[in-house]
């Protein structure tokens, strides 16, 4: 059952993300990204983590994609639209990540699946409990995740400030603006 | 789905992994090269969590290292749409050859 569930997921999570590469219209690439995604969730899903896959539904398809579908939308109409990489770039390309699956696939393959013990995965109670600081019973009190959880929350704001800084509204060019000048 | 093993997991996620990599090399389209950064982060959150599930010392770290990554892939996107809408003001289009400006 759980070998059938697996192969249906990861045969479309993968088709999706060949999707991506194959499709030549970027908004086709936004809508086999966002299976992939979805994919991915459920994945997750199987793997046991609830958290991390509702956090991936909701911040990725949710935000991401969005933010990238938004980007398509605003960027969209330019010269190269349908462009088409050469032949030989393609070759190089194909070949280039042909090897890294190789490299991957073989160096996954040799290594064994570890004997754990009971096997499940923490709920969203005590990683929520460690993200505040507090360590896991048994476990030392400097091993908590209180300080990367307060750096990445204020890297985001910083981010997203910047963000909004630079996409902020300006005069198409026409050629008089100086490119990367204050407006 | 306790059998499954940690093997499948690796090779689905040297899978979007390759896809990533061929996305950004094969696109001239700079919102198609984020897609394929997606691809690899989303590649990367799945090894972390596949062995958050199948190695007991790190349970709570996967898990952990895989929601900071999804929160700074969502920062990444923002701040990589902001340089794409400013490029494409000043450029009209995305196509990353054109972004020579620097080049001395």
């Amino acid at each position: 059952m759980a070998e059938v569930l697996f192969a249906i997921v990861a045969l479309a999570t993968g088709g999706s993300a060949l999707g991506v590469v194959l499709s030549r219209s970027i908004v086709r690439a936004a809508v086999w990204l966002l299976f992939t995604l979805v994919g991915v969730s459920l994945t997750y899903f199987l793997l046991g983590a609830e958290f991390l896959g509702a956090a991936q539904l909701i911040v990725y398809v949710g935000g991401t994609l969005v933010l990238v579908v938004f980007g398509v939308m605003l960027t969209s109409g330019g010269p190269n639209q349908g462009f088409r990489p050469k032949k030989l770039e393609w070759f190089m390309a194909g070949s280039l990540a042909t090897a890294l699956f190789t490299l991957l696939v073989v160096g996954s393959l040799g290594l064994a699946t570890p004997t754990s013990g009971d096997g499940e995965l923490p709920g969203t109670g005590p990683l929520g409990l460690s993200f505040l600081g507090i360590p896991e019973p048994g476990r030392p009190s400097g091993s908590a995740f209180l300080l990367p959880f307060e750096i990445v929350s204020v890297h985001l704001l910083v981010v997203l400030i910047a963000a909004a800084y630079l996409a902020r509204a300006k005069r198409r060019v026409g050629g008089t603006t100086e490119p990367g000048g204050p407006p | 789905m306790n059998d499954l093993g940690l093997t499948p997991f690796l090779v689905l996620s040297a899978f979007l992994f390759a896809c990533g990599i061929l996305c950004f090399l094969t696109k001239r389209n700079a919102i198609g090269l984020l897609m394929g950064v997606e691809l690899v982060l989303n590649a990367a959150n799945l090894n972390f969590v596949a062995f958050a599930r199948y190695v007991p010392e790190f349970k709570l770290e996967g898990q952990v290292f895989a929601v900071i990554v999804i929160v700074l892939a969502a920062a990444e996107a923002a701040v990589a749409l902001a340089i794409f809408l400013n490029f494409y003001n000043n450029h009209a289009g995305v196509d990353v050859d054109e972004a020579k400006d620097l080049k001395g």
